[in-house]
Order: structure tokens, then sequence, then C-alpha cells
């Protein structure tokens, strides 16, 4: 219920405008303005609720702090679900759990902002792949959450092994425009609500490239080229913009109230700048097409994902302030992929641009720390110098503001959700793994008490339930 | 495009001659599974090793290479790939992969396909992988047809070993190639290996056999050296009862060299994996239900095995066959990582580095000749920045059959091309 208040306030301002502020409706509407909302804004509402936790202070530790910063031999102390106070030493409550960290790290929460956990879950069998609608080219009215399996084995092992403590599910790539996203908190629940990231806005996934024109294309459909795709996205926004300028109208003045169509509804919440453009795109000639699209028809591109070629055009991304969200390695796949190079992020970095990774796997997310450490050295091995813990934000406070969470959590800051991670060692070397994970200050995850280690409806009963993974 | 064949000619440039090398210095590890030696030297004449070890004398007339922090490994022989046979998966006119509608299965030879000049193996040589296993992909049928072990030089002469084994999907793959059944994939099998014994008894009356729809006789000669264990099968299997059945061919076809391939599951029967002696090509990190065979699987599956005594080395089974072989080294490192699990198997360092050199070479007969820095073993050598499976390291210089090199990459160029964005006195296409 906490979920999405800020969007739903928004969301009521620019689309269903309440006048609640008192403002006189006009006098010449034959209906006046509604007094309420027409529909909620909100109709799957977050249940997330915290785990309880201790107040826990980890001593002698190296802390990347996720925005850049760095302390060794330092303290953090996080209580109620939040960091209290980091630093070379802080006071800490009498009874506060005290964790020896030397020879350790502590890091924020590792956040993917690209994966499909839970719309294409283990086993990936055909029953459970739900993350492509791929029945039209636009089908923005599909929703991630209604795909999500909170069963995926995918998330413990996500836990466990990459310290993950929070992710964006997506629809796939088949369509220009596959659905909303959802972010969600990586802690099991019944239900997709309760996973579900308080607060968090909504992505849109959209696609560039050859998935889009290939899916449709070999249908004989619309689109069959890229020229094709862009036709269809710009034509499908022009319409958006009517949809947008009736409702808005209707707000604003009354009258008979538009009928809602829930896939115009999404992309009128992208042109608000409520809901955030998420769009998967290989090349560099494609992304500053889509960046001059997002011009022509008034919204924003939060982040390009896969952006192989990002580093072709870091200077474009940074002046237009959008993110890129990289492999470290993956390359030559299809042929949008060729051009792929391991320096991609070190040099998106290095022009100053937002750059973060992100896995798109279910098995990557169990290693993004490692994928860092391999794009990190590439960069290095070119002449590059950037600090590992300037290269934390990669997997922190970079996804956490494409994510627009940044408020709330991806760095270890005084009064920030304690998402943390306790590494048994140097998290950029391969050697090391999550010791501890934490999320919102509750441990769900100790390496060291099978009792802390999540197991899945699913795997409930089968060979191997609860083994170390 | 001519400006691309430039610079590929550019990247291809004829490696030197065979010399006499001594590498001095390193931190040594043979790749047997012995711990590694500081201060090691290695010497290389004629394309094999030498020595490797400490206190080997340097020949006057090698050309010393100084290792000192450095470390110094065999290449990685990469365990299951498809590398050499694809450019771009998606593009179909590069990919050699996989015969969808071939008319033969087991007789399908990946030699004459595998194209020394492509990108993976450049990229895959630049960073320390310098031989492969490569297998062909399932057609219409359960087999794959006759895989290679092939080398990464820079030359037109990649094929170590062409026919070095025959490929055939078990399990889930398997049945479904098979008609839709597990027990089908058996009768299919087995059917196979009669016909192949059929043929070589009388290979001119072959093709009396009712059946022979199933098999012709392109397929079963090449399935002759398989009864007869002249090369090894790989099977891939990951189920626990799969491993079982593949095991149990042996009874009824003793001469069968098996080799199993993925064995997700392979820890809840290592045991009787080991009792058979049979080795096995593990996916190193698995540890997810991402089938209904592979419910069991964990990080821990190799390190168990090993523990039971099972021969294992690291395949790239299904995992980006064609293009990164190189992330063994992580996969390895990550095994070693497990030793601060609590309850997690991993190996040794010394363990994991032999399942990515030697113990691949092994499971396919070939561990006489590659595979470590054992003297007389052909001269597959590299010298890395650090230690080898630490994220942060990289190949320094490859050697491959005693030659040096090259390892620039077209990825490389694009890199330096970019290195600082934005078009310079004239567009970047200038830029080379």
């Amino acid at each position: 219920m906490v979920f999405n208040k800020r969007f739903a306030v928004l969301l009521a301002t620019s689309l269903l405008a309440a006048c609640a502020n008192g403002e006189a409706p006009k006098a010449a509407a034959a209906t006046p303005p509604p007094s309420k909302p027409a529909f909620s804004a909100d109709p799957y509402p977050s249940t997330y609720k915290p785990y309880p936790g201790v107040p826990t202070l980890v001593t002698g530790v190296t802390i990347y702090d996720g925005e850049g910063g760095r302390i060794d031999d330092g303290q953090i102390l996080f209580a109620d679900g939040k960091v209290v106070a980091l630093g070379q030493s802080v006071d800490a409550p009498a009874g506060a759990t005290r964790i020896d960290g030397a020879g350790k790290w502590v890091t924020p929460g590792v956040i993917d902002i690209h994966s499909h956990l839970g719309v294409y879950p283990s086993p990936s069998v055909r029953a459970h792949s739900d993350g492509n609608e791929a029945t039209a080219p636009v089908r923005a009215e599909v929703w991630a959450e209604h795909s999500v399996w909170p069963q995926d084995p995918g998330f413990s092992r996500a836990l466990a092994n990459g310290g993950v403590t929070t992710l964006q599910i997506l629809p796939g790539s088949a369509d220009l425009m596959g659905g909303r996203s959802v972010v969600l908190k990586n802690v099991y629940a019944r239900t997709v609500q309760g996973m579900k990231f308080p607060g968090a806005p909504y992505g849109l996934k959209m696609a560039c490239g050859e998935n889009p024109k290939r899916v449709f294309g070999s249908r004989n459909q619309m689109p069959s080229t890229r020229m094709g795709n862009m036709a269809v996205d710009r034509q499908t926004w022009a319409k958006a913009a009517e949809y947008k300028r009736k409702w808005d109208k209707y707000n604003k003045s009354g009258g008979e109230m538009p009928a809602r169509d829930l896939q115009m509804e999404t992309l009128a919440g992208v042109l608000a700048g409520e809901i955030l453009i998420q769009n998967h795109c290989y090349r560099a000639d494609e992304m500053a097409n889509v960046i001059d699209m997002a011009k022509e028809f008034g919204y924003k591109v939060t982040a390009f994902h896969h952006a192989v070629e990002a580093y072709k055009i870091a200077d474009l991304l940074k002046a237009n302030d959008v993110c890129a969200a990289v492999w470290a390695d993956w390359w030559g796949f299809k042929m949008e992929s060729y051009d792929a190079i391991d320096e991609n992020l070190a040099l998106l970095q290095n022009a100053g641009a937002c750059a973060m990774i992100h896995s798109d796997d279910e098995n990557g997310i169990q290693r993004l720390n490692q994928e860092v450490a391999k794009a990190l050295a590439a960069g290095r091995r070119m002449g590059l110098t950037i600090p590992d813990e300037l290269a934390w934000t990669w997997l922190a406070i970079n996804p956490a503001k494409a994510l627009g969470i940044a408020d709330r959590t991806g760095s270890l800051k005084p009064g920030k959700e304690a998402d943390v991670v306790l590494w048994n060692g140097d998290p950029l070397s391969v050697y090391s793994r999550p010791e501890k994970v934490w999320v919102d200050g509750a441990l769900l995850y100790d390496s060291s008490d099978p009792k802390r280690r999540p197991v899945s409806d699913f795997e409930l009963g089968q060979p191997g339930e609860g083994d170390v993974k | 495009m001519k400006g691309l064949l430039l610079a590929c000619a550019a990247l291809i440039a004829a490696p030197a001659a065979a010399e006499t090398i001594a590498i001095t210095g390193g931190t040594v590890a043979i790749g047997d599974g012995s711990a590694p030696i500081e201060g090691g030297t290695v010497v290389i004449r004629d394309g094999r090793v030498v020595a490797a070890g400490s206190g080997v004398a340097v020949p006057a007339d090698a050309r010393r290479i100084d290792a000192t922090g450095k470390w110094v490994t065999p290449g990685i022989f990469a365990g299951f790939t498809r590398i050499g046979l694809v450019e771009v998966d998606g593009v179909d006119q590069t990919n050699d992969s996989r015969a969808r509608t071939a008319p033969f299965s087991a007789a399908i030879d990946v030699a004459p396909a595998v194209n020394p000049r492509t990108s993976a193996i450049t990229v895959s040589r630049a960073h320390g992988v310098t031989r492969a296993i490569v297998a062909p992909a399932t057609g219409p049928g359960m087999f794959a047809g006759q895989g290679a072990v092939i080398d990464m030089g820079a030359d037109m002469d990649a094929v170590t070993r062409p026919r070095a084994f025959q490929f055939v999907e078990l399990g889930e793959d398997g049945a479904a190639s098979a008609g839709g059944s597990r027990g089908a994939a058996h009768t299919y099998l087995r059917n196979a290996l009669n016909s192949a014994r059929d043929y070589a008894r009388n290979p001119a009356g072959y093709g009396g056999r009712d059946n022979t729809a199933l098999f012709n006789r392109t397929d079963a000669a090449a399935l002759v050296p398989v009864v007869t264990g002249k090369v090894p099968l790989l099977a891939h299997v990951e189920r626990g009862s799969d491993i079982l059945a593949a095991l149990a061919l042996r009874k009824d076809f003793p001469e069968l060299k098996l080799v199993l391939v993925g064995v997700s599951e392979g820890w809840t029967v290592a045991p009787q994996i080991a009792a058979a002696g049979v080795p096995v090509i593990a996916s190193a990190l698995n540890d997810l239900p991402a089938a209904f065979e592979t419910l069991a699987a964990t990080q821990s599956n190799i390190g168990r095995m090993v523990k039971a005594g099972v021969k294992v080395g690291i395949g790239m089974i299904g995992d980006n066959d064609t293009r990164q072989a190189r992330q063994e080294l992580q996969y390895a490192g990550n095994l070693v990582a497990l030793a601060k699990l609590p309850g997690a198997a991993g190996l040794s360092w010394a363990q994991a580095l032999a399942a990515i050199t030697s113990g691949p070479a092994e499971a396919i007969g070939l561990g006489g000749e590659y595979g470590s820095l054992r003297p007389g073993r052909h001269a597959d050598v590299v010298v890395w920045s650090g230690d080898p499976l630490e994220l942060s390291s990289a190949a320094e210089a490859v050697f491959i059959d005693g030659v040096q090199q090259p390892t620039v990459t077209r990825q490389q160029r694009l890199r330096d091309r970019y290195a600082t964005p934005g078009e310079g006195a004239l567009p970047k296409a200038y830029d080379r």
C-alpha cells in the first residue's frame, strides 16, 4: 500500500487530475471535472513488508558505499531496516550484533536492472514461457508483474551467489513496446505484490533492432525493417499524445470520460514522465535515432539496455543524460552484437556517461560482481584509471538511478534502506562470495546457516532441496 | 568491407616458426593437478615442451622470456565447444554448428567446416585458449556427427585431430530427436551401434537390415570406430538416471569408450561414474533446475564428483559454446571459491586448472600429447599477467605448438578507434 504513492500522485495530477486543489471547473463543461481519479493508478499495490532485523555493526571491514566512496578498516551500523552510520568508527547501541569484518568487504546490495526471473523462470518449460507477449509489435498494455512466478528458484541463486537485493523484471524484446516492467525486492513472497519494491516507478520495455523486425517480419507483418520499427514507434507515440490530450482535457474540464485504453495508458504515463523508458538497443546508430524520437515526442529514454555499441556514442549518451546498461563480454551471438567490446563499461565511465552492468540472464545475475571485475580489468589494460570503489557504482547507485529508486537504495548512506552484502573477500575477485545478505536490514542469506537459505516451493521435496547451490 | 578485409589480413600475419624458448622466473603450473612452482622455467623446443618446473636448465640457444611476477601454464584446452564453426550465431550462413535438415547424422564431419579465421578463434587465442574440443550440434537425429580437436593458431591448419569423437544427445534432447521418449532414444542408439557392427562385418552387404531407413550406409560406417572403441562417444546426459542408463550401454557394447558430457546431476551418482572409469566433461556452474533433468544441479557438482574419484574436465555445454570458452578460466576460479563456502565442494587451485587443461585433453584421449607442461607435450603455453583464474589477469604471450601467436583482435581495433568518442579531423572510418 506504500507502493507507488509518488507515482499515483503524479499520475493523478497529469492524467486523471482530480481538481482536489480546489481549482474551479470550467463553467462551460457539460459534466464537471471528476472529483477523484476515474480509476486506480496502482491497482496491484505492493504488499512488501521488510522482515525484522537486529541492529548490526560490522567492524574492521572494507566498505564500498556504492557511490564511489571507500572506507578501509571501517565500520557500518544498520538498524530498523536502515543504514544508520558508517565511517572509520561509529557508535553502536548496546546489544547490537557485532560482526568482525576483517578481510571482508561490505557493499550495498547488487541491483540488476535487466532480469527475466519470474517471467522466464526455471525450469524453462514452455508452460513457464511468459516473457514475450509477441502477438503484436506494440503490447504496451501488458505488465510483467502479471507473468512473474514468485517461486522461480532463480531468485534464491541471485540472492545467495550474487548478492542481488533489487532487480527489475522486464518483458522480452520481441515487441517494439513489450510492456511494463516491475521492480522487485529480492525477497520471496507468495504473491508478486509481496515482492514489489514500494514506490518504484514502472518502466516501459522498448526494443530496437533485429528482434522486433525478425519476429513480425517473419509473419509478413510490419515491422520487417529498422525503418519499419521506427515508423511503428512514431505512429504509436503520435496516437499516445492524442490519447493523453483527451485525458488531460477531461481531467481539466470534465465532459464525457474518454475510453480507457490500457496500451495508451502506459504510453501516456511515459509522456507524463512517470514511467521510465528501458530500451533494448544494440547499435549506436539506432540509439541515436531513438534519442531523437524521444525528443520528437517529448519523452525521455532512461536507459539503453545491452547497448553493445554505447562506447561509440558515449558523448551523445552523456549529453542526453541517457544511461547504458551493458554486459561485460557478451559478443557476436547476433549481427547487432558483432561490435561488442570488453571495454564498453570502462569507456562509458571514462567519458562521464552513466554506465552499469546488467545480466539479462539467470546465471549471469549470480556473478554481476565478477562481470564488473572483468569489465574493469579490460579498461585498465587499455590504460583507463578507474578505482574499484568507483566501478561498484555500476551495480549500485547507477542502476538505482535508472530505476528511479536512488533515494531509497543503491548506496550505503545513512537513512537509506539497509540492502547490504558482506562478502567473504574482495568482491571483485573470482574467489569471493556473499557471506551474508540483508534486505531492509533483515538477514535473508547467511552462508554459514542453512536455515537462512531460501528454498522456493518448486524445489521443496526435489532432489537437491536446500543444497548449497 | 575492403577495410575489414585489410584489417583481417593484418590480424592473421603468419606466426614465426617454432623456436627454442625458455620462459623463466614465473610461477609455473603444469596443469596436471600439481601445485604451482614459483620461480620455474619452461623450455620449449621444436614445438614441444622439453621441461617445466624448478631447476630446469636453459639451453644456450634459447630465446629467453622473463616471466618474473607472471604465471605460466599450459594453454586452455576447452572442454566442449563449437568454436570455429560459427562467425555470428544468428546469421545462418555463417553458422555451421547444426544441420537441421541434413540426410546424414553420425557421418557429419565438422573438420572441413572449421574456419581458422573465425573471430571466436582469435578472441579465444587472445584470452589464452589454445585448443578446443569442437562438437557438431544435432540435426534431425540423435547423433550430431564427428567432432574434432582444433587449435587456435593464427594459421590455416586448425584441425589437430579430425573425426576425434562422435557426439550423441541423450536425455531430453535425445528423446525429442528419437521420436519423443528416452526409451525410443536408447532403442535408436542401440540400433545404430548394431548397424555399425553389421556394417563392419560386411560393408558390401550392408543395407539388408529392415530398418536401414534409420541408418544409412554412410552413417553406419561413421559409427564403426565408435562401436569398436577407436574413438570416444561423447554422450550428453544431465539427469542421474540418464547417466546410469548411458553407463549401462557398456554392457552390450563393451568396447565403447564413453565420455559423459553435461552431467549436472553427476554428484548424485558419482560413485557409479567413478567405478565405471568414465570421464566427464561437465558444465562448471550450472546450479538451477533449468530443466527437469537438472533438478539437483549445484556448483558443487564437479567438486563432489572429483572427490568421488571421477575424472572431470570443464566444458561449455549449451553455454555460448561457439565463442566464450575464455570464460572457462572464470568458471575454474569459481570452483576454487567454493572452498570458502560452508557446505560446498570445490576444487583446489591446481585441480581447477587441470579441469581446463589436462582434464579435457585426457577425456578425449589426447592427454599424452596436449593439456599439460609435462615433457614431450605439444608446447601450448601461456604467460599470464597474474593468477590466470583471477578476473584481473590477462594472457600476455600465447604459444601454440611452440609458436608465439598474435593476439590482436577485431574488438581491440574497435576499442582503439573509439578510445575517445567523437570524430577527429576525418571520420572514424579513416582512423586505424
